[in-house]
């Protein structure tokens, strides 16, 4: 089952067409409570070098602490990766920032109540899905039951 | 009740000593009875059950009747750190004790509502010192050719 947002129409590892150019891309392993400190910590010099403001900065890094906590707690572990954007010049220019956090965990059974706020089966307070999907300008989940969850988040500068 | 400032558990006899829960790095300093700490930046999971354990014990064995908790140092407020504060201020609630979180940095607001989460039940102030106030210590007067008089509170 997948769930889309706005402009972001396929899945994730997919080259979109007309997409922005990837400016440079690094992946994180996210399995361990050590793991989500050290991608806070590459987020925010992502998006620093992205040039985002300071609330910007903390929208994402709050973003990609809960996607990496539930790929962590609920699928066992995955990766996070962080990717710089940078749209043509025709369409702007601006710069943005992607987040991709796999895990192979058992998936997502009920996306539409784990994007509600309030679900929960772990430790938080279930605001972490949805969450992200609202600080984030673009959002995509992919979630195959038994093989795993893949959530795309986007967010562009807009200055 | 114990002296100021005590140091938890100066053992008596030689016997290993209980197993403590790793400390989250920040000290809790007792002003009276007002326990006064706060929350660094890298705090993680570990850490933050950690410190509720520390923190709950320390209200009963100073008997807190209010608990300052200064996270002017904190960069994200993600779901469980905010899960972690609500349910501390429950729990201090529950002994007895009034919390008051103070220094929320902007950004950190902003981000926290479009999360979703109000931190709802959690007492804030502006900063530390609005929020000692509020738990009823009040500024120094300043001198002005009085004697200095000892009533800090």
């Amino acid at each position: 089952m997948t769930l889309y947002d706005e402009q972001l129409t396929r899945s994730a590892g997919l080259g979109p067409q007309r997409s922005p150019v990837r400016a440079g891309s690094a992946t994180y392993s996210v399995s361990s409570e050590e793991d989500l400190l050290t991608v806070r910590h590459a987020v925010r010099a992502a998006t620093v070098e992205a040039g985002f403001g300071l609330v910007d900065q903390t929208r994402i890094v709050t973003a990609a602490s809960e996607l990496a906590r539930n790929a962590y707690i609920h699928g066992g572990g995955g990766s996070l990766t962080i990717e710089q954007l940078r749209q043509p010049p025709q369409q702007g220019g601006r710069r943005g920032l992607r987040l991709t956090v796999r895990d192979e965990g058992p998936g997502i059974p009920d996306l539409e109540s784990a994007l509600t706020d309030g679900f929960t089966t772990g430790a938080g307070l279930g605001h972490g899905l949805g969450g992200a999907q609202r600080l984030m300008h673009e959002f995509s989940v992919h979630s195959t039951t038994g093989e795993g969850t893949t959530v795309v988040v986007t967010r562009w500068n807009g200055r | 009740m114990n002296g100021p400032l005590s140091a938890p558990g100066a053992p008596a006899g030689s016997s290993p000593p209980p197993p403590v829960p790793q400390p989250a790095g920040v000290p809790i300093l007792r002003l009276g009875d007002v326990l006064v700490t706060g929350l660094l930046n890298e705090l993680d999971d570990k850490s933050a059950v950690a410190f509720t354990e520390e923190l709950t014990t320390r209200i009963v064995g100073d008997a807190a009747r209010g608990v300052l908790i200064d996270i002017s140092r904190l960069e994200v407020i993600d779901s469980f750190v905010a899960r972690t504060l609500m349910e501390l201020t429950t729990m201090a609630r529950l002994l007895g004790a009034r919390v008051i979180v103070a220094g929320m940095r902007p950004a950190v607001a902003i981000t926290l509502v479009e999360l979703g989460l109000q931190l709802t039940g959690v007492e804030t102030a502006l900063n530390a010192e609005a929020g000692l106030l509020a738990l009823g210590w009040q500024q120094m007067p300043r001198p002005s050719g009085e004697a200095p008089r000892d009533s800090l509170r």
